[in-house]
């Protein structure tokens, strides 16, 4: 113990240190993996489930499963045509991970990046609720920056395509309290019911400030902001603009429309 | 200087010395978790846990450490306990990990594991240290369970979730105090708690760093 502030003693004990240590991370990330990664699954599916309205609160991993095996199919698409491609499981791609493919996305020019995503992925995965082979609602993933973080998020409509019937966000990192609301029940319910596009087939769906006046033609396409989050709530209308317009499932609405679902 | 005894390094820091109380330390956790008591009660074991074994891992190898670089290996020590404890959070209580957010992996820098692996685990045997974590973690929990309890109940009317005192908006009687849910909540409390613990125990009462002075003449200083 006698001479242990030398160079070589101090090297020798902090690379130990780090050794040992670096291990013990290492093992406790990958052998809980697993586990986290089924997590994050099920709380998607959760979220999935809730906006599509066929969630209840407080309902076990197990029910959220089965629930969701039952009732909702993932199909991948390709946003350029707007059909349905197979040579991806849905079960399995990640258009988050084709976002940051090359192959897979394109950079948006920042003309028309007002979502503030940089690259979108070329094909994504939305999902159907169907009953008896007929279309009940479409769920359609969304994303975009609002403030601080970027909101991921789904947003599920009626057969109509036009008919909201839920909007939710499972991942942002917004201020608690103020965009962190985007979360609040009270929020979200305004949602349904709203109407997406005007007559033309154009995206209107607006976040206004100061309140909807529910006398005018226009409050079925307008949703109230949160309070003291304008740049979380322009940026929902944005990504509501980017996703719901020709960037976005503009083609593969237009094709669902035309095949008279 | 004699060592201390399990049961003073054990029950000393819940109220003779409060990390949070006296020595007013890991405020900003205790601030940020507290709005419920179920956060409140994991980010306390995971605190508890952390500088236990922190204390307990350093003590082991204090002999070894060359105290050039005693601070940084501390840090290392703490830094890996601290997201092993997050990575297991993740995968066994995912909705808690997500309303903990980012405060669990800043137990790393919270004063209270610091200051025990370097005031105390350098100096004293492993096991003894180890008691000392979970004392340290111990007072720091009964604050927090404290402040979580007055929180979750006052603010939302709830305890773990559950409903307590009957919301008027649901037709009950109580109106919930919105203030609370909200941060500076928690600094008014930790502010009262300090308060009644110091009119209890008067040895806890700290001498002024400064005394004002008298003032001297009855006009204004010119």
């Amino acid at each position: 113990m006698s001479n242990k502030e030398t160079t070589s003693r101090t090297l020798m004990v902090a690379l130990a240190v780090s050794l040992v240590s670096s291990i013990f991370v290492a093992g406790a990330a990958v052998s809980l993996k697993p586990i986290q990664i089924e997590n994050r699954q099920l709380d998607k599916q959760r979220s999935i489930l809730a906006i599509a309205g066929l969630g209840e609160q407080g309902m076990s991993g197990s029910d959220v499963k089965r629930v969701f095996g039952e009732k909702i199919s993932a199909k991948v698409v390709d946003l350029e045509t707007g059909e349905y491609v197979d040579k991806f499981d849905p079960a399995t791609f990640d258009p988050l991970k084709a976002a940051r493919d090359p192959k897979l996305s394109e950079a948006l020019p920042g003309s028309e990046d007002i979502a503030l995503i940089k690259r979108r992925e070329r094909y994504t995965t939305v999902y159907t609720v169907e009953q008896d082979g007929k279309l009940e609602s479409l769920i359609l993933p969304i994303r975009g920056y609002g403030l601080w973080s970027t909101l991921h998020g789904f947003i599920a409509v009626k057969a109509d395509l036009n008919t909201v019937v839920g909007l939710g966000f499972y991942q942002h990192a917004e201020t608690p309290g103020l965009g962190g609301e985007v979360d609040n029940p009270k929020w979200k319910a305004i949602w349904p019911g709203k109407q997406l596009f005007d007559d033309t087939g154009k995206p209107v769906i607006h976040i206004v400030k100061g309140g909807v006046d529910p006398a005018s033609a226009s409050a079925v396409h307008q949703v109230d902001a949160l309070a003291g989050a304008t740049l979380t709530s322009n940026g929902v209308d944005r990504l509501l603009q980017f996703w719901l317009g020709e960037q976005g499932f503009g083609p593969y609405l237009a094709k669902l429309r035309s095949q008279g679902v | 200087m004699a060592q201390p005894t399990v049961k003073e390094v054990l029950f000393n820091p819940v109220f003779n010395n409060n990390p949070i109380g006296l020595q007013i330390l890991g405020i900003c956790s205790a601030l940020a978790v507290t709005s419920n008591l179920k956060t409140a009660l994991v980010m306390s074991i995971a605190l508890t846990l952390v500088t236990a074994f922190s204390n307990l891992f350093i003590s082991m190898i204090r002999k070894q450490i060359p105290s050039s670089i005693r601070m940084i290996v501390q840090m290392v020590i703490i830094a890996s306990l601290v997201i092993v404890v997050d990575q297991i959070l993740r995968a066994y209580a995912f909705g808690l990990a997500k309303q903990l957010s980012v405060f669990v992996g800043l137990i790393i820098t919270n004063c209270i594991v610091m200051g025990r692996a370097e005031a105390f685990a350098m100096q004293n045997p492993p096991m003894l240290s180890f008691m000392d974590g979970i004392g340290n973690g111990l007072g720091y929990s009964v604050m927090l369970i404290v402040l979580g309890v007055i929180r979750e109940l006052l603010g939302a009317g709830k305890l773990m979730g559950f409903e307590v005192l009957s919301l008027a908006k649901d037709g009950g009687w109580y109106v919930p105090n919105g203030l609370l849910l909200l941060p500076p909540s928690a600094f008014f409390l930790i502010g009262l708690i300090i308060w009644g613990l110091r009119t209890w125990k008067k040895s806890q009462v700290e001498a002024p760093t400064f005394t004002i002075a008298p003032q001297v003449a009855n006009q204004e200083a010119h």
